[in-house]
C-alpha cells in the first residue's frame, strides 16, 4: 500500500485510524495500558477542530461520546480492564438506544485492578457479556500496526452502519509495540457516513422505525427533527413502552441487525488453511506468536495452518466451522482461560479436536509454549 | 408560541400522581423558554432516571432520557461537540446528588454552559420512597423506618463549593419565581444551577405525616424566604430562596474554542 509512512506504536496507530475514519469527538480517562490513545487525541483533534474532553471518570467518558454521537459527531472513548467494567451500563444504554460510537480497550489482566502494564487477552467475555441483558455486539482486534489501524476504520464503519457500540479490543503488546505504519491517502480505505434521514422538516419522523433493510436514518440534535432517546424500550418515536409486542419485536431487531450480517462485520485472516491438518485459531498479540510457528512448522513440511480472527463478536462461526471441520486438530491460542477456545468448540463438528494453548501470568505466549503443545498433541512427546 | 406547543401531547397523560409538583415545574422550565424565545429545535432536554426525569419525554425538543445519574454526563457531550445548543438538565435529587454527584460537582468546576435543575422532593419517588441525600436527619422513609440518621447535603453550597458561576434556589409553591429564575439561568453564560423544592404527596407526604399536596405547597411558602430577608434574620431555620450567585467566569466550549484557534496555528500548549 502506498501513503505516509510511520514508525508508531499499536495505540497511535489507532488513532490514526479514528482519525482518518473521521473520528471528531474523544472523551476520556487516564488508564494504562490505554493512556496514548487519549493523550495523542488531545493534541490532534483540535488541530483539525475535532473536540478532546477529559471527564471526570470512565462512567462519564462514555456517556460523553453517546451525547456528542447524537449531535452528528464521530466519537470514540478509550479504556482498560476496571476502566471497562465501569463503561458497561452506558454501553448498554448505547446497544439500547442504537447510538454508533466506538470503544477502544486495551486489555491487561484482570480480575479487578490485575496486572496493569502486562498483556492480556481476558476481557473477550466482558466485551460480549459485560453489560446486561440480551443483546447482540460487535467487537474487533488485531495483530500489527497496520492492522490495528485498518480494524479502527472498520470499527467506525460498521458503528455507522448499523448504528451500534463497536468494541476495539486491543492488547497491551500490540498497543505499546512499535512497526511501520503506511496511511495511505485520504479516500483510498472507504469510509462510511451516517445514514441520515430524508424526511422533510414538518413531517413526522419516526427515529426507531426500521427501514425494510433494517436500517434507521438518524437526524442530528439541533436538526429539524426534534424526538425522544432513552435507554427504555420505546416506540418508533423514541417514547418509552412496555408494550409486549413492542418489546419483543426491538429486542428482535436489536440482535437480527447485527448477527444476521456476518459478511459485513465478520473478519477473518487466513494463512495456510486449504491444507491444514492443524488449524492454530488465534487474534491479537497471540496470532504473532502463531505466525511464527506455522511459518517454523510449514519449514519442516507439517501441514499447520492459522485461521486469525479479527472479528471477535459476532463469533465467526461459519468461517471457524468450514476451516476446523477439515482439519484434525484445532489449537486456540490465546492469553486468557479458553475464552475464544469455548466459541470454537461450540462452533465446530467436533469440539474434542479442540484444544487450548494459552498462557495467563502477564507475559506474552511464546513460540515453546505453542510447540510444544503441538508436539504432543501430534502425538511427538514432549 | 404557546407553552402548550411545547409540549408533545401525544404522549400525554403523563405519569406523575396527583398533587406532585413535577408538573408545576415542567410549566415553570416551558415559560422561561417560551419568553426566552428559544426556536425548539435549539434546545436539548437531558434528563437521568426517576420521576423528574420523565419531565424531558413530555416536552417537544431534542430529548435525551438517560441513565440513573449520569444526565450530567450526557449532557457534557451534546453541549461539548455542539455548543450552539441550549442544554437543560431536570434531575432529581437522589439522581443528581448521589448517584450523580460526581458528575454535578465536576459539570460545575467545568463551567460548561448548561443549566441543571434539581427537582428536590428529599425522597426517591419512582422506587417507592427511599431517603436521597437531600432527605435530611429525622426523615420518615422506607429505608429509615426509625427515622433517617444520614446528614443532607445543601445543594446550593454543595454548588457553591465546586465553583457554580449560577446557583438559586426556589420552590414548586413559587411559579413566577421559578420562571423568573429559570430564565436568568438559561440566559447565564456557564454552568448554572436551580433547586426547585417540590412535592411528592405520595412518598415524601405519606411517609412524614403531611396530609397532602397542599400542605406541603403551604411548607414551602411558610418554611421559605427571600435571601437575606428579615424574616430570616428572625429565624434562622427558614430556607432561602433566590439567586445565591452568579458571576462571570470563561465558559468551557470557549475556553476550548481557543485550544482549537492555538492547536490550529501548530502553537500546542
Ligand atoms: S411518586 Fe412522588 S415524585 Fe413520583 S410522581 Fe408520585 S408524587 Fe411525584
Amino acid at each position: 500500500m502506498e501513503g505516509k509512512v510511520k514508525f508508531v506504536q499499536g495505540n497511535e496507530a489507532c488513532v490514526e485510524g479514528a482519525l482518518y475514519a473521521g473520528c471528531n469527538f474523544f472523551a476520556g480517562y487516564p488508564i494504562t495500558p490505554s493512556t496514548e490513545v487519549a493523550e495523542l487525541l488531545a493534541s490532534r483533534l483540535p488541530k483539525g477542530g475535532g473536540k478532546f474532553i477529559q471527564m471526570e471518570d470512565e462512567i462519564a467518558s462514555m456517556c460523553a461520546i453517546i451525547g456528542a454521537s447524537l449531535t452528528g459527531s464521530k466519537t470514540l472513548t478509550a479504556t482498560s480492564g476496571p476502566g471497562f467494567s465501569l463503561k458497561q451500563e452506558a454501553l448498554g444504554y448505547a446497544i439500547m438506544a442504537e447510538i454508533p460510537c466506538v470503544i477502544v480497550n486495551v486489555q491487561r489482566g484482570g480480575p479487578s485492578t490485575g496486572n496493569p502494564t502486562h498483556v492480556a487477552q481476558s476481557d473477550v467475555m466482558q466485551a460480549r457479556w459485560g453489560t446486561h441483558g440480551d443483546h447482540s455486539i460487535v467487537a474487533m482486534t488485531a495483530s500489527n500496526i497496520q492492522d490495528i489501524f485498518e480494524i479502527t476504520i472498520d470499527a467506525f464503519n460498521i458503528a455507522e452502519t448499523f448504528r451500534t457500540p463497536v468494541i476495539l479490543l486491543f492488547d497491551e503488546v500490540v498497543g505499546h509495540m512499535r512497526e511501520k505504519l503506511v496511511i495511505p491517502e485520504q479516500g483510498k480505505i472507504p469510509v462510511i457516513e451516517r445514514l441520515r434521514t430524508s424526511v422533510p422538516p414538518g413531517t413526522d419522523y419516526h427515529p426507531y422505525l426500521p427501514r425494510t433493510d433494517g436500517r434507521l436514518p438518524m437526524s442530528d440534535f439541533g436538526g429539524e427533527h426534534r424526538y425522544n432517546v432513552t435507554g427504555l424500550f420505546h416506540d418508533m418515536w423514541g417514547f418509552p413502552s412496555e408494550k409486549p409486542e413492542l418489546v419483543h419485536n426491538l429486542m428482535r431487531h436489536l440482535i437480527d441487525k447485527i448477527d444476521t450480517h456476518p459478511n459485513q462485520i465478520c473478519k477473518t485472516k487466513q494463512y495456510f488453511l486449504d491444507d491444514a491438518e492443524t488449524v492454530l485459531v488465534s487474534y491479537g498479540a497471540s496470532a504473532r506468536t502463531a505466525m511464527e510457528v506455522m511459518n517454523y512448522s510449514r519449514e519442516r513440511e507439517r501441514k499447520v495452518g492459522l485461521l486469525e480472527l479479527q472479528t471477535l463478536w459476532p463469533f465467526p462461526r461459519e468461517t471457524v466451522a468450514k476451516y476446523c471441520d477439515q482439519a484434525k486438530r484445532v489449537i486456540v491460542v490465546e492469553m486468557n482461560m479458553g475464552q475464544v477456545m469455548e466459541q470454537v468448540k461450540a462452533s465446530v463438528k467436533y469440539p474434542n479436536h479442540v484444544f487450548l494453548c494459552n498462557r495467563y501470568d502477564g507475559t506474552l505466549i511464546n513460540v515453546d509454549d505453542v510447540k510444544n503443545v503441538l508436539r504432543v498433541i501430534e502425538g511427538r512427546g514432549f | 408560541m404557546p407553552v402548550q406547543d411545547y409540549i408533545r401531547k401525544r404522549f400525554f397523560p403523563h405519569i406523575w400522581c396527583g398533587g406532585c409538583g413535577h408538573g408545576i415545574i415542567l410549566k415553570g422550565i416551558l415559560s422561561a423558554i417560551e419568553e426566552l424565545q428559544l426556536q425548539k429545535k435549539d434546545v436539548v432536554m437531558v434528563s437521568g432516571i426517576g420521576c423528574s426525569s420523565r419531565i424531558v419525554g413530555y416536552t417537544d425538543f431534542h430529548t435525551l432520557h438517560t441513565l440513573h445519574g449520569r444526565a450530567l454526563a450526557f449532557a457534557t457531550g451534546v453541549k461539548f461537540s455542539k455548543p450552539s445548543l441550549n442544554v437543560i438538565v431536570p434531575m432529581g435529587d437522589g439522581d443528581a446528588m448521589a448517584i450523580g454527584g460526581n458528575h454535578f460537582i465536576h459539570a460545575c468546576r467545568r463551567n460548561i454552559n448548561m443549566t441543571a435543575v434539581i427537582m428536590n422532593n428529599r425522597i426517591y419517588g419512582m422506587t417507592g420512597g427511599q431517603f436521597s441525600p437531600l432527605s435530611g436527619q429525622g426523615v420518615m422513609a422506607t429505608t429509615a423506618p426509625l427515622g433517617n440518621i444520614d446528614y443532607a447535603f445543601d445543594t446550593v453550597e454543595l454548588a457553591k463549593g465546586a465553583g457554580g458561576t449560577f446557583v438559586a434556589r426556589t420552590t414548586a409553591y413559587h411559579y413566577a419565581e421559578i420562571v423568573s429564575i429559570m430564565k436568568k439561568a438559561i440566559q447565564h453564560k456557564g454552568f448554572s444551577v436551580v433547586e426547585i423544592l417540590s412535592q411528592c404527596p405520595t412518598y415524601f407526604g405519606r411517609k412524614n405525616k403531611m396530609k397532602g399536596a397542599s400542605e406541603m405547597m403551604d411548607f414551602f411558602k411558610d418554611r421559605t424566604t427571600s435571601i437575606g430577608s428579615d424574616a430570616k434574620k428572625a429565624d434562622p431555620t427558614l430556607i432561602e430562596r433566590g439567586i445565591f450567585v452568579q458571576k462571570e467566569s470563561s465558559e468551557y466550549c470557549e475556553n476550548y474554542d481557543k485550544i482549537i484557534e492555538m492547536a490550529s496555528k501548530g502553537k500546542e500548549s
